[in-house]
């Protein structure tokens, strides 16, 4: 998976830092039909991990109630310029991708 | 002769099975964390039976921002924050969904129990959120209404 799969964004806000992400990921839920009828696989992520600093601070689950192109937002308290933000996900089918980015002051 | 060779034969496939079971370890280890039968469960009782959320307590600690009428069913933004003290672990459930289970997030060392995503919705329904607090689950639930489905 390419770099670009995510777009992660980590600032430092009133006290918190505010993490954003958009993921690359199409979220099929294996219910849906292509045009010839036939049924598309499913394909969605599974499992999504961030850490700060190589700590774990999130650890999500998901079933494939999650829109395509995932957005997700989560605020961690303690976490100062420069340091880690690392998020990763795993799908159903064995995929995965990683990102890290540096938190920055707003 | 033969015997050797057939000895080698047994290594051989010993070899190939270890291979294979240290190459799916991963993978298994990984399918372990996800809670297939919740995910997969089909109804929102059955989900919450398997999560030990079904106890939960209605609360108003709970913040659900979403918006009343969703034009569109396969993005509807969420925001839960929970005010709950310990909150160790958010759910979030849509009843009419063909798997009622959107999503679980468990925070830790620092992380804030709050959290923007955006959900499918198959028709108008409550989207519930559960929070686990120690050994404690409350609830809270908040209706959309849903003008075009999401599940295509």
């Amino acid at each position: 998976m390419a770099a670009d799969n995510m777009k992660m964004r980590a600032q430092l806000k009133g006290g918190l830092v505010e993490v954003k992400l958009l993921m690359s990921h199409p979220m099929e839920t294996g219910r849906r039909k292509d045009d010839f009828g036939q049924l598309i696989p499913a394909r969605f992520v599974q499992l999504v991990t961030a850490t700060l600093n190589g700590k774990t601070v999130l650890e999500a689950q998901w079933g494939t109630g999650i829109s395509k192109n995932p957005y997700l937002t989560f605020r961690l308290k303690g976490a100062a310029p420069g340091d880690m933000i690392t998020v990763t996900w795993h799908d159903n089918v064995g995929d995965t991708a990683t990102q890290t980015i540096a938190v920055t002051a707003a | 002769m033969q015997r050797l060779a057939m000895q080698r034969r047994g290594f051989l496939s010993l070899l190939l099975g270890s291979t294979v079971c240290l190459l799916l370890q991963p993978l298994t280890a990984l399918a372990a964390l996800w809670n297939k039968a919740a995910f997969e469960a089909d109804k929102l009782n059955a989900a919450s039976k398997i999560l030990t959320i079904d106890a939960a307590v209605a609360s108003t600690d709970i913040q659900i921002i979403a918006p009343d009428r969703a034009e569109n069913g396969a993005v509807v933004q969420v925001e839960v924050n929970s005010n709950i003290a310990n909150t160790d672990l958010i759910y979030i459930l849509v009843e009419n969904n063909p798997t009622p289970l959107i999503a679980q997030f468990a925070f830790s060392n620092g992380a804030q129990p709050y959290i923007v995503t955006r959900i499918k919705m198959a028709e108008s329904a409550d989207i519930k959120v559960v929070v686990k607090a120690g050994t404690q689950f409350f609830s809270h639930s908040k209706h959309v209404v849903v003008l075009e489905n999401g599940c295509g």
